[in-house]
């Protein structure tokens, strides 16, 4: 076996809780399809056969009754369930696993998008045989007004620092901005190595990775990573330059690098020289390697790779589509841009719709709709089984499951959760309903999060 | 000729002595006619009595007969070659006859000479109306003037639909047996990219960008992750070079023989080498293999059959690994150690050594002689696109030894002040022929203008028995888009595919005729070009 895939499905969706905290962030839907059907999807279409999903209870029932989970996914699915509430970070949940894990693993967030074709970065793992590979693509602006947010207010996204080398496939450089206070500093060691790197800023961390299994007993031992994104990826990408050797040298290092977590790191560096190499280091590898008139660099007199062991490699895409659903303005617009990716009927087959209703074409229609006369949809999506009145207008608004619209109504640029009702007459603006909730009758919204 | 007539079996035999001595062809054809009678007589066993009732309406009419169907087919060739000696043309017809007759003969007394060859000439003329009436045999006249044609390697032929279609069907027959039959797994087939140049359009050229692990599924189940990443690797060139090659596909190996069980009812010494083939297919797509990769096949291959039905598969895997371990050790390391002790003695202080491109081998050489404290400079000559000479430079500017770089079309410029080349070798084909790197065959013919020794360092495992006098008919051509260079932001040939009349092509090898080469240096020792095939038959000896 090559590789193993883990899809990890227990985030809580810190980041858009007004749509989380009735359903769990795996479960969303996006395109009237739960949103880790997309990874799940996508691993199934390489040729993945069997998948450990990492979640939570909550979820796993879900999954058992969403009748998306049951018939389209054809995968073994392997469900690992943690506690909801015991604050476990990425790197926890696999360190959880870590007795299933027999190979490489390839880690996927569910709340990936994309149609990157997979093999670029698993080419990259395989050919340079790589420590970790990861995807990246570079952002667009979110175009469409969010819902709740007064003006057009730019988040104060934390950006992220990421330094490639001239290919631009291999990573030397990864911080992230809260980490540097007081500047980006880059060791001699890489500039004497690399002396011509990119390092660009406005990269968008899809946080699909594969790890060797090292990595993963590596972490074992470590238990003071939890995050993979915010510390293991950034101390593999370091630890690529470190000079292994000396010891008190590695503690410059860390006292150079990350602040926050001196101790910890320091202790764990001295030890884990001998867990990071690889192991047996083939001999028959070296000599071919050594015969090989291949070199990643030139102008230097250090053969490939400058013999460093360890390597991180990043594929970074352009065009298509990578979107991580983990705001509400990524999720408005993941809405718009996934149903592009498949090819299957705007409106399905069980949506009774009537004839005076004037769909757009890039509308969603979900199962067991009923829409009424004169109604507009244009650029929404409806989810399964909502009720669509009279003279209703729906415009950019994403209405989830279950949802009653009374006649006269105009929504517009709207996210309505579950199971609301919009009372006759409403004018929503630019709002988002919570689950279960009520708007009243002749009730104007503009620019409001109407939650409990 | 009358007096042949007379009895037909003497006459057989004096028809056979006189075709021999009138001709090879003739003898070579009844020789021939003669065995696929017999062969047809074997057949017929049952049908003798047939037969024999057969031959004797044949005595009486001279009609055509079922039984010898291979006269008809036989005689018409011989028709034409037989022009100048038309009194052999009925020869041949009564030795037919009289091979079938032979048990009938006791019924048939003496006929009158006249009769007998007006019954000839009229059969001769019914089979010869009959031949004309039929459609050809175009088997049967080939077949008989010429040898055997030998089957071309398919990677040869690109140009012709039908092997490329053969060649799709033998993919997918490839499956590797056992898993995922239902799923009817099977090696993808890389397809051609961009236009070739029509000299060579019987070669695969591919893409680098379109890798052959696009159709397969992500983790690889039908192929082994060792030879999909070895794969990989090839190409995109990151592991590149004969000997580097070989290594890497016998490290592939061992990981791969570590990993496989014998399946029930089954045999290590067949399943196993099933199972590779499938792996060598998807190598050969990713890079076409090379001479030492194949050499080091067969052994591997012979290895594997050669091993006992009895051994356990424990044992059986063990000394396979140690019998890789054991061929590296020989073929490669020793071999360079040996070739770099033979070569040393060629080099001699004040000597200025070019070298060409990157060749793994006479790095070794020049950097064993510079352990030996022999004071000599090296020129190192490179050429595009691949620039593999950057790569010989800095390995051997990091020992300390004094380099010169230069392209090659400064050759014929810094040629007077050398004073010996050493060129490595992809292969050395039976007849004598250096395969190398594009470009070493210019080299040495500016040598030898220059009459400067040219001494080529090549270990015995990369000698191949096929035989080449050109590079055009058997080579590798590399993605055109390697010849794309960007100067100053510009870059002039980006949409060459949209020029009907431009093809780019890079190609990676060329021979050199064994004129220009002085002297082969082996791990068998000091032998001159023409002496390969001598070397090829003592190792089929040995083995």
């Amino acid at each position: 076996m090559e590789l193993q895939a883990v899809l990890m499905a227990a985030g809580g969706g810190s980041r858009m809780t007004d749509l989380t905290y009735n359903t769990p962030k795996p479960m969303l839907p996006v395109g009237n399809k739960p949103l880790m059907w997309y990874p799940l999807n996508l691993l199934e279409r390489v040729g993945f056969e069997e998948v450990i999903v990492i979640t939570t209870k909550e979820v796993q029932k879900m999954m058992a009754t969403d009748p998306k989970m049951k018939i389209d996914v054809k995968m073994k699915l392997d469900v690992v369930c943690i506690q909801e509430d015991g604050d476990m970070g990425t790197a926890d949940a696999l360190r959880h696993i870590q007795q299933k894990i027999k190979t490489d693993v390839l880690v996927v967030s569910c709340d990936l998008i994309t149609d990157v074709a997979l093999h670029e970065v698993v080419d990259l793992f395989r050919a340079h045989n790589a420590t970790l590979a990861m995807l990246m693509s570079n952002a667009h602006e979110f175009t469409e007004t969010v819902p709740g947010q007064k003006g057009k207010k730019k988040t104060a996204e934390q950006r992220d620092f990421v330094g490639v080398d001239q290919s631009g496939k291999r990573l030397l450089f990864m911080a992230n901005e809260a980490d540097l206070e007081d500047g980006l500093s880059i060791r001699k060691s890489i500039m004497r190595k690399h002396p011509r790197m990119h390092i660009k800023t406005g990269l968008v961390d899809a946080h699909l990775y594969c790890l060797k299994k090292a990595v993963v007993d590596f972490l074992a031992d470590n238990k003071s990573i939890s995050s993979i994104r915010g510390e293991l990826v950034p101390y593999l990408v370091r630890k690529q330059f470190s000079k292994t050797t000396n010891s008190p040298k590695i503690k410059d290092d860390a006292e150079n690098q990350n602040q926050k977590t001196n101790d910890n790191f320091t202790y764990s560096n001295q030890r884990d020289n001998t867990i990071l190499q690889p192991q047996q280091y083939e001999p028959l590898l070296q000599l071919a390697q050594e015969r090989s008139c291949w070199n990643d660099h030139r102008g230097d007199m250090s053969e490939a790779y400058h013999g460093g062991k360890l390597r991180c490699y990043v594929h970074i895409i352009d065009q298509g589509l990578c979107c991580r659903v983990n705001t509400l303005a990524a999720y408005i617009e993941a809405n718009r841009l996934a149903p592009k990716l498949f090819e299957e009927p705007a409106v399905h087959p069980s949506a009774v719709i009537s004839e005076r209703c004037q769909m757009g074409s890039d509308s969603i229609i979900g199962a067991l709709c009923q829409v009424a006369d004169k109604t507009s949809i244009k650029r929404s999506t409806l989810g399964n089984s909502t009720t669509v009145k009279e003279k209703v207008k729906v415009t950019n608004s994403i209405i989830m499951h279950g949802v009653t619209i009374e006649e006269g109504c105009n929504i517009q640029g709207s996210v309505i959760c579950s199971n609301a009702v919009i009372g006759r007459g409403a004018d929503l603006k630019y709002c988002l309903v919570g689950n279960g909730q009520r708007i009243e009758p002749e009730g104007e919204v503009h620019s409001h999060k109407h939650t409990k | 000729m009358a007096d042949s007539g007379v009895t037909d079996e003497p006459g057989t035999k004096d028809d056979v002595h006189r075709a021999k001595t009138e001709g090879k062809e003739l003898s070579k054809e009844e020789k021939q006619r003669l065995r696929k009678e017999k062969k047809q007589q074997k057949k017929n066993k049952e049908k003798k009595d047939e037969k024999a009732s057969h031959e004797s309406e044949k005595k009486k009419n001279k009609e055509e007969k079922p039984v010898s169907a291979a006269a008809p087919a036989s005689q018409p060739p011989t028709q034409p070659s037989t022009q100048k000696a038309p009194s052999a043309v009925p020869a041949p017809a009564p030795v037919p006859v009289p091979v079938s007759e032979t048990p009938a003969l006791a019924d048939k007394p003496a006929k009158t000479k006249a009769d007998l060859k007006a019954e000839r000439r009229a059969r001769q003329e019914a089979e010869r109306a009959s031949k004309q009436a039929a459609t050809s045999k175009p088997k049967a006249p080939p077949n008989e003037l010429q040898p055997v044609v030998k089957r071309l390697p398919e990677h040869v032929q690109v140009d012709n639909p039908g092997v490329l279609k053969k060649l799709a069907k033998k993919l997918e027959r490839q499956q590797t047996p056992g898993c995922n039959a239902a799923t009817n797994a099977k090696i993808p087939l890389r397809l051609d990219y961009g236009y070739k140049v029509s000299l060579f359009s019987h070669l695969h050229q591919y893409s680098r960008k379109a890798p052959l692990t696009q159709q397969l599924s992500i983790p690889s189940t039908v192929i082994h992750p060792a030879i999909v990443r070895l794969g990989l690797q090839y190409s995109q060139g990151i592991v590149a070079g004969s000997n580097a090659r070989s290594v890497a596909l016998l490290h592939a190996f061992k990981q791969v023989i570590r990993d496989y069980t014998t399946p029930p009812n089954e045999e290590l010494s067949r399943d196993l080498v099933n199972k590779l083939k499938p792996y060598i297919s998807f190598l050969s797509q990713c890079r076409p293999l090379s001479a030492s990769m194949g050499n080091a096949i067969k052994y591997i291959k012979k290895e594997i059959s050669n091993i006992p039905s009895q051994c356990k598969e424990e044992e059986a895997k063990r000394k396979l690994l140690s019998c890789i371990d054991c061929y590296i050790d020989e073929k490669i390391i020793l071999a360079a150690k040996a070739i770099a002790k033979s070569s040393i003695e060629k080099i001699s202080n004040g000597d200025v050594i070019l070298v060409y491109g990157c060749s793994s081998l006479v790095n070794h050489i020049l950097c064993e002689a510079f352990e030996k404290n022999i004071k000599f400079r090296v020129i190192v000559v490179d050429s595009r696109p691949r620039l593999e000479g950057r790569e010989a430079l800095r390995r051997l500017v990091q020992r300390g030894i004094s380099c010169t770089y230069v392209l090659i079309s400064a050759v014929s410029y810094i040629l007077p002040e050398v004073s010996k080349v050493f060129l490595g070798a992809h292969a050395l084909l039976a007849n004598g022929y250096v395969m190398s790197r594009v470009g070493t065959s210019q080299i040495a013919l500016v040598a030898k203008a220059f009459n400067v020794p040219v001494l080529v360092c090549c270990e015995t495992y990369k000698f191949c028995e096929r035989v080449q006098t050109d590079s055009f008919v058997s080579n590798e051509l590399d993605d055109p888009d390697d010849l794309i260079v960007t100067r100053k932001g510009k870059t002039q040939l980006e949409h060459w595919q949209d020029v009907p009349s431009l093809g780019l092509l890079n190609l990676v090898y060329d021979v050199t005729p064994p004129d220009f080469v002085d002297l082969v240096i082996t791990d068998l020792g000091m032998i001159p070009c023409t002496s390969v095939p001598v070397v090829l038959r003592v190792k089929n000896v040995d083995q």
